[in-house]
């Protein structure tokens, strides 16, 4: 058996088996917790306006801090489109999908996928410089912040090398790629790159829960 | 003088061919072996004094496609002079003889030319149960390759299934087919692989061996360098088309005949590495992604087994998709055994008011 061939098969097959299970077991783990009742008087018939309100609220610097905390919004939607672009619309990544659901989706073209990854390797790399740089930001990151960011730029950095055939042999390249992506999966449910689930439920019920009691999210 | 002791150059004038189109072949094979060009004369000249070289040919588990391949392609040119010019002493499926008289051809040749007759092999060999899968003459092809590399100069495995094991080695391999290397460790040996291989490889890998005596450069599957260096989808000459996303949907679409790329369709040159794409087939042709299917990578290990050839390289292997069921409903365990733990945990917390 050949790298690729382990990485198209058997670590495939391993590292969505532990995605799938760990993010099943993460939000059952959670939802089934006793949740704590409101036991205040509601100070509004209709709190869920506030978690709607909470989820659009957050998308975007609130106007006092907007000046200190643009450049972070920025560099997040920049990695986060990068990501949903690079992932979902390269079309040898929607032949993989297409092989798993059956169906699929009209790609971008290369070239276009090649410069979204520079770009988004370019933020992912300022993002970090910034954590590093900034002493408040250094304090409270721990080893999930540092390795998060590793499994997610590693796929980038190996995909883009592969695509550009920069290895020594493209089947050795493309096998890293797979085994890095590997690792993003196998990693994902259980350090904070569970946020891609959790944003939307935090904000959610912050932003209802501070409705409830006349609050602004 | 005895035909035995004829040089190429010789032989060459003797068939009445003009030493221009003899360099023009040497320069020909130069430039498909990456060798420069200010070697060519130097090359034909060693050529030319090259004398009658002893080749023998043992055929194993195969199916015969490697040696139509290769004496079939030749146009009579220099090139089959050159297969002429070779003794080629024992091949069973070419040679007059059969029989007792075949196997003492095999070892007369043997003896003549100890230390110094070149052995091409294709086939791969059984070795399970001692490899009783495969006999020829009441010995097994294990014994036969061992018997001949003993006094080999150098081997040339000839086609997938000598370099690699081939279609005899795919899942399940019910003989244990290997390789030639598996087997023999200790002589130089050189890979041609390919289902079929490609005859202008042959020719250059012969050409060269008779005029600078050794093998042509290799890389780490004991592939020539110059032949293998590059994948059929670098050279691609749909490779544009895979660069701009504009992909073939099925074998004779509308795209498919504009020329765009086949990967979609399962096509693997990515991650093959041979000449098809430069040097093409039936005399420089065609070649099978110019004719519309894609490359199902013949000349790699195990091609058999790397899922369907109609499958993009992109998608994964899936044994079966039951893993996702059973990962789902553990997780649901795991996740509602810890969710006990949280509440019992919640509940101290509370100090036994459970809200
Ligand atoms: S047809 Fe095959 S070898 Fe040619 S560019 Fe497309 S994927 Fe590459
Ligand atoms: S294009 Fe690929 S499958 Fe076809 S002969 Fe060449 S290497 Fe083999």
């Amino acid at each position: 058996m050949t790298l690729l061939d382990f990485a198209r098969g058997p670590a495939m097959q391993f590292a969505i088996f532990i995605f799938v299970f760990g993010i099943v077991f993460r939000l059952v783990g959670v939802w089934a917790m006793r949740h704590k009742r409101d036991l205040s008087e509601p100070r509004q018939p209709s709190a869920w306006k506030g978690g709607i309100h909470g989820l659009i609220q957050h998308a975007w610097p609130y106007k006092p801090f907007r000046d200190k905390l643009m450049t972070d919004y920025v560099i997040g939607y920049v990695i986060h489109l990068g990501l949903l672009f690079v992932i979902f619309f390269y079309k040898p990544h929607i032949l993989f999908f297409q092989d798993i659901f059956g169906f699929g989706w009209p790609a971008l073209p290369n070239g276009v996928i090649t410069a979204i990854s520079i770009i988004t390797i370019g933020a992912l790399v300022i993002a970090l410089v910034k954590r590093l740089t900034d002493p408040v930001r250094r304090l409270i990151s721990n080893f999930d912040d540092y390795f998060t960011w590793f499994v997610t730029t590693l796929p980038f950095v190996t995909g883009l090398a592969t695509a550009g055939n920069v290895w020594w042999h493209y089947e050795t390249g493309l096998a890293i790629h797979l085994l890095s992506v590997w690792l993003l999966l196998i990693y994902f449910p259980f350090g904070k790159l569970m946020h891609a689930f959790w944003f939307g439920v935090s904000r959610y019920t912050t932003g209802s829960r501070f409705a409830r009691r006349g609050g602004m999210a | 003088m005895k035909e035995q002791e004829l040089t190429l150059g010789e032989e060459l004038r003797r068939q009445g061919i003009s030493r221009r189109s003899f360099l023009k072949f040497c320069a020909a094979v130069a430039s498909s072996m990456a060798i420069p060009a200010s070697m060519v004369p130097a090359m034909a000249e060693s050529l030319a004094k090259a004398r009658r070289q002893s080749v023998i040919w043992m055929s194993y588990q195969e199916c015969t496609g490697c040696i139509e391949s290769l004496t079939r392609s030749y146009t009579p040119t220099l090139e089959s002079m050159l297969f002429n010019f070779i003794s080629l002493d024992y091949q069973h499926a070419l040679q007059a003889a059969a029989g007792r008289q075949a196997e003492d051809a095999l070892h007369q040749a043997m003896e003549d030319n100890w230390g110094e007759y070149l052995v091409i092999a294709d086939g791969s060999i059984p070795l399970k149960d001692d490899g009783v899968y495969s006999t020829v003459d009441g010995h097994t092809n294990l014994e036969s390759i061992k018997e001949v590399a003993e006094g080999a100069a150098a081997i040339i495995a000839i086609g997938t299934c000598a370099a690699y094991g081939g279609v005899g080695a795919a899942k399940p391999n019910p003989t244990g087919a290997v390789g030639v290397d598996q087997i023999i460790t200790d002589k130089p040996i050189l890979n041609v692989p390919g289902c079929p291989p490609m005859p202008e490889v042959m020719t250059g890998v012969l050409t060269s061996y008779l005029a600078f005596g050794r093998l042509p450069d290799v890389d780490s599957k004991k592939r020539p360098l110059a032949f293998f260096g590059d994948t059929i989808h670098d050279r691609c000459y749909r490779r544009p088309y895979y660069d701009l996303g504009l992909y073939a949907k099925s074998f004779d679409d509308e795209g498919a005949r504009k020329g765009w790329c086949l990967y979609e369709l399962g096509c693997k040159g990515p991650i093959t590495y041979n000449a098809c794409a430069t040097t093409k087939w039936n005399q420089g042709t065609s070649w099978p992604v110019q004719s519309g299917h894609g490359c199902i990578g013949c000349s790699e290990p195990n091609f058999w087994d790397k899922d369907s050839f109609y499958k993009p390289l992109s998608a994964g292997q899936w044994g079966s998709a039951e893993g996702i069921a059973i990962a789902a409903a553990a997780g649901v365990a795991a996740g509602a055994a810890a969710a006990v733990v949280s509440r019992k945990h919640q509940d101290n917390l509370a100090g036994g008011n459970k809200s």
